[in-house]
């Protein structure tokens, strides 16, 4: 089939101007996008720098931007891209990382972030005599997260490291649960704590599956930053408005069946925040002014609770006393 | 047809505005609504990250009373709500074992949830089963001239594996569908289907605000008389905060944030205040000038 490639240049020995460079090409329909890209460079242009090694998704080198979206080239098919005749498919370097040269760029950004997660196990307390034992479940958590290849899709897109370069980003993160969910290690309470405090940590992330969506392997990192601040929550270490603001807002739901939105943002600052808290009360004059606020579910009166609130209450209930019992 | 409506806290509190227009613009489309009033909160996300099991059974709840309405389809006007809703519910069909335990839960209200309910955000709605050509129909006041932004949401949109676009790939797209049908002019801005950092407003206000006002400022540059979304949290984001947006960006912004029952009730005849306009922090006054401007000439 004929394949139109349109791919973003840059060469920093020619200069600093990225480009956009046409390619037009002939290959059988089952191709994928680093088949295309691998015939250019061997057929077409030598010049265009590339990232590959493995061509089976396993690897993890040639992850780049594919129509706008972080993807390995070697597992998207020209075919899942081009959806009309003659559609160009566009062809960029990873985002969030400097571009050394065209659809290579300097994953160091994910390297460090990784580093600052103690990747490796930390166990404490007396060796055992023979290997550590780990049950298969507990194995089985933390597998998930050892599927990732370091590939840096979730890292390019993340939509949060775009504006807040101190933030761990998905990648790492999800590595981090890979240590605080094994039973083998001995500074769970650490790490969390770590992870809970430090600027760019677990409670930054925005929830906007963008790393579930991007992730080649399924890893789905954004669910496990949630079991992270789960964990975080249990140890005690989580004390800041992340936590106060799902406390805040389960109670708020358990009360009224529904969201109370005048004490949600107080209860979640922490009601004595009081230089947050008059920071914020020019924005909420600001929508109470034009009728956005219902300062009336402030009242107690008319505050009514759904028809069904014992029911909903019911549910709470029983969630607690499972979660007690687990404990137990 | 009839469907039971499911509208969401947020359009019942901080954005009123938005239920107002949903029942305005629903009527008027003859679309048949049923709300779901003892319904409860999907939790939205933060729910089902302390408890997912809990979330599971609250959202199961709402099925299960739109299912003894005895409806078929439950519409949300909330991209939030979407997402929380499929993932609930891809959960509980997939699991029966899940679903029994859920079920049982809900069997003192009553209550069972039976998979087979569908579920869909009203944008989802017109194109799948209104149709843009019966939209377009009742379209008597072309926004011609509008030059319009979509906003998504994260949840409508991600991840795609729940949200059934094997079977609808173009539903990320059907935002610029509905754009065009009522006369308007699409804007197309990288920050489109990104987040507006929302739900980190408490907890990190200035990367919440950075994001919303990157995206808004890159929309103002590319010419957007004002942007229009699905998702009311979205909306409280960009609309609500977005002077402090600006602040926080160093940029002026003055953009107004349409909600998506809005602008179609604009283009099919609805008068601008019983739509609530006059209800956004960043006023829509240039817009409706805009729209009945074009009619007028």
């Amino acid at each position: 089939m004929k394949i139109a490639l349109n791919v973003k240049r840059f060469d920093p020995e020619a200069g600093n101007e990225t480009r956009n460079q046409q390619y037009a090409i002939d290959l059988p329909e089952h191709s994928t996008v680093l088949d295309a890209l691998i015939h250019v460079r061997e057929y077409v242009d030598a010049t265009l720098a590339l990232r590959c090694s493995c061509r089976s998704a396993i690897c993890g080198s040639c992850a780049m931007r594919v129509d706008k979206q972080a993807c390995l080239a070697c597992k998207t098919k020209i075919t899942d891209i081009v959806k009309e005749e003659g559609q160009e498919i566009l062809v960029e370097p990873m985002g969030n990382m400097p571009v050394i040269k065209d659809l290579v760029t300097d994953m160091e950004v994910h390297w460090s972030k990784v580093r600052q997660v103690t990747p490796w196990l930390r166990p404490t307390g007396p060796e055992p005599e023979r290997e550590y034992l780990v049950s298969n479940d507990a194995m089985m958590d933390v597998a998930g997260a050892m599927n990732c290849i370091h590939c840096g899709a979730c890292v390019s897109d993340c939509p949060v490291l775009e504006i807040d370069k101190s933030f761990i980003a998905p990648a790492a993160l999800a590595k981090a649960y890979r240590f605080a969910g094994d039973p083998r290690d001995g500074t769970h309470k650490e790490r969390l704590q770590m992870l809970s405090e430090t600027q760019g940590g677990i409670w930054d992330c925005t929830r906007c599956n963008m790393c579930v969506e991007v992730c080649p392997k399924d890893v789905r990192p954004m669910d496990l930053i949630m079991q992270l601040r789960d964990k975080a929550v249990a140890a005690g270490v989580a004390g800041g408005t992340g936590k106060r603001h799902g406390d805040a807002f389960s109670s708020s739901v358990r009360r009224l069946g529904r969201l109370d939105e005048m004490r949600l943002l107080p209860e979640s600052v922490g009601i004595f925040n009081a230089p947050r808290l008059l920071g914020e009360l020019r924005g909420a004059f600001r929508m109470m002014r034009v009728g956005k606020l219902p300062w009336k579910h402030a009242l107690p009166l008319v505050s009514k609770p759904i028809p069904g609130i014992k029911h909903v209450r019911r549910l709470f209930d029983q969630a607690r006393r499972e979660e007690k019992e687990t404990k137990e | 047809m009839k469907y039971a409506f499911w509208p969401g806290c947020v359009s019942k509190g901080a954005c009123p505005e938005l239920y107002d227009s949903m029942i305005k613009t629903s009527a008027k489309l003859g679309i048949e609504l049923e709300e779901l009033f003892d319904g409860n909160c999907t939790g939205a996300g933060v729910i089902s990250e302390q408890d997912p099991k809990l979330a599971d059974a609250l959202n199961a709840r709402n099925f299960a009373l739109a299912q003894k309405m005895g409806l078929t389809t439950l519409i949300n006007i909330c991209s939030t709500c979407q997402g929380i809703q499929s993932m609930v519910q891809e959960k509980l069909d997939r699991d029966e074992e899940h679903r029994a335990k859920i079920n049982a839960q809900l069997a003192e209200e009553g209550l069972e949830y039976k998979p087979g309910l569908t579920i869909k955000n009203f944008m989802w709605l017109l194109v799948e089963d209104y149709g843009l050509d019966k939209l377009k129909e009742h379209v008597v006041r072309p926004l011609t001239s509008l030059r319009c932004g979509p906003f998504y949401g994260c949840y409508i949109l991600r991840p795609s594996r729940i949200l059934g676009m094997e079977e609808h790939p173009e539903r990320d797209n059907y935002l610029e569908q509905i754009i065009e049908a009522v006369g308007a002019e699409p804007v197309d801005y990288e920050g489109k289907n990104k987040c507006c950092g929302f739900p980190i407003l408490t907890n990190n206000r200035k990367n919440s605000l950075t994001q919303a006002g990157t995206h808004l400022a890159e929309a103002q540059d590319k010419g957007a008389d004002c942007l229009v979304t699905p998702c009311p949290l979205c909306h409280l984001n960009l609309d609500a905060q977005q002077p402090s947006a600006a602040e926080v960006i160093e940029r002026e912004l003055n953009l107004p944030i349409i909600h998506l029952p809005q602008l179609i009730g604009l283009a099919i005849g609805i008068d601008p205040t019983e739509l609530r306009m006059n209800r956004h922090v960043v006023g829509t006054q240039a817009v409706i000038d805009k729209v009945l401007a074009a009619v007028e000439a």
